[in-house]
């Protein structure tokens, strides 16, 4: 089993996830640079991680989406492979298409860097198996355009498809409109795609994997994936 | 030579924080008669294209493929000379 982290210039968050994947949970995985053609080694999940590819120039994400790599990325995403969009790996995701709908600015206009609570609505996708359905865990927000948008009609298929992931919510999981810190439609923090092996999520579950940061509610993103790639997992190979 | 002038706005349905805070502003600022204000880009798009229908189509894709994300914007150009 083989991961792999996309670094695009401007990544930020890429040692954080190639740590949680080589200490953490002990797994093999590889930098692989935005300007590589194609990948040099076979891959089981890949990770964009969070940062500021590109300055954000434009829009965020807008420019890392035509990287080189981002060609074979699609492919293995279509291919059902498991991606792995985090912070700004969620906004290359959707401007590559692979998720729907968009991110724009924080409705305070504010850089927000905290612990969220998050609902899980979602717990049979490749990535939250190691979760229940309603359970809150705690990972942090590092954004300034984080809010998430789309038309009502894409809404109205992510929820019939189960496509919402994670929900900004209350500690006891209610999901309030002062809990959703930064606008997003239906307090949406996370999706996947209608396939289910394309998860984008805004918060950073690679900063909270280990108890000496904090908690470990990050780490079961992890090794659910790791769960299902074993064949352990609903849906798992 | 062409110039494309491109203007990107946000979709009317977006809502547009920055907007908001500019109009904030103008109010401080006395000017009371502000109702609404909407943030977009403006780009430049120089072209070494001589023909002007050739200009077109190409800063159309460009548009549609780079410059605006039709999930959240919509964009107009107009074409110059020069």
């Amino acid at each position: 089993m083989k991961f792999a982290v996309i670094v695009f210039p401007g990544s930020n968050c890429d040692a954080d996830c190639y740590h949680v994947v080589k200490e953490v949970i002990k797994k093999d995985v590889d930098y692989v640079w935005h300007q590589e053609k194609d990948f040099q080694a076979e891959y089981d999940c890949l990770i964009l991680p969070g940062g500021f590819s590109y300055g954000d120039y434009l829009r965020t994400g807008s420019i890392a989406r035509f990287s080189p790599i981002m060609n074979k990325v699609i492919e293995f995403a279509e291919a059902g492979g498991l991606v792995l969009g985090i912070c700004n790996g969620f906004q290359i995701l959707t401007e590559a298409g692979l998720l729907p709908g968009a991110l724009v600015r924080n409705k305070e206009l504010k850089f927000v860097c905290k612990d969220t609570f998050l609902r899980v609505e979602n717990d049979q996708t490749p990535f939250t198996s190691d979760y229940t359905k309603g359970q809150v865990i705690k990972i942090p927000v590092a954004h300034g355009e984080g809010a998430y948008v789309c038309d009502e009609n894409t809404l109205k298929k992510l929820k019939e498809n189960n496509q919402i992931v994670f929900r900004y919510s209350t500690s006891l999981g209610e999901v309030t409109a002062s809990s959703n810190f930064n606008g997003s439609t239906d307090n949406i923090a996370g999706i996947v795609n209608e396939k289910g092996n394309v998860l984008g999520m805004m918060p950073h579950p690679e900063r909270c994997a280990e108890a000496v940061l904090g908690n470990d509610f990050g780490k079961y993103i992890f090794t659910s994936i790791v769960k299902w790639l074993e064949g352990g997992a609903p849906g798992g190979k | 030579m062409h110039k494309a002038r491109v203007y990107v706005t946000l979709k009317p349905s977006i809502l547009d924080p920055q907007g908001n805070a500019v109009k904030n502003g103008l109010e401080s600022l006395g000017f009371a008669d502000v109702t609404d204000v909407r943030v977009g880009k403006y780009l430049e798009v120089s072209l070494d294209v001589v023909d002007k229908n050739v200009a077109l189509e190409q800063v159309e894709e460009m548009c549609k493929k780079l410059l605006a994300n039709p999930v959240i914007e919509d964009y107009r150009f107009e074409l110059v000379e020069g």
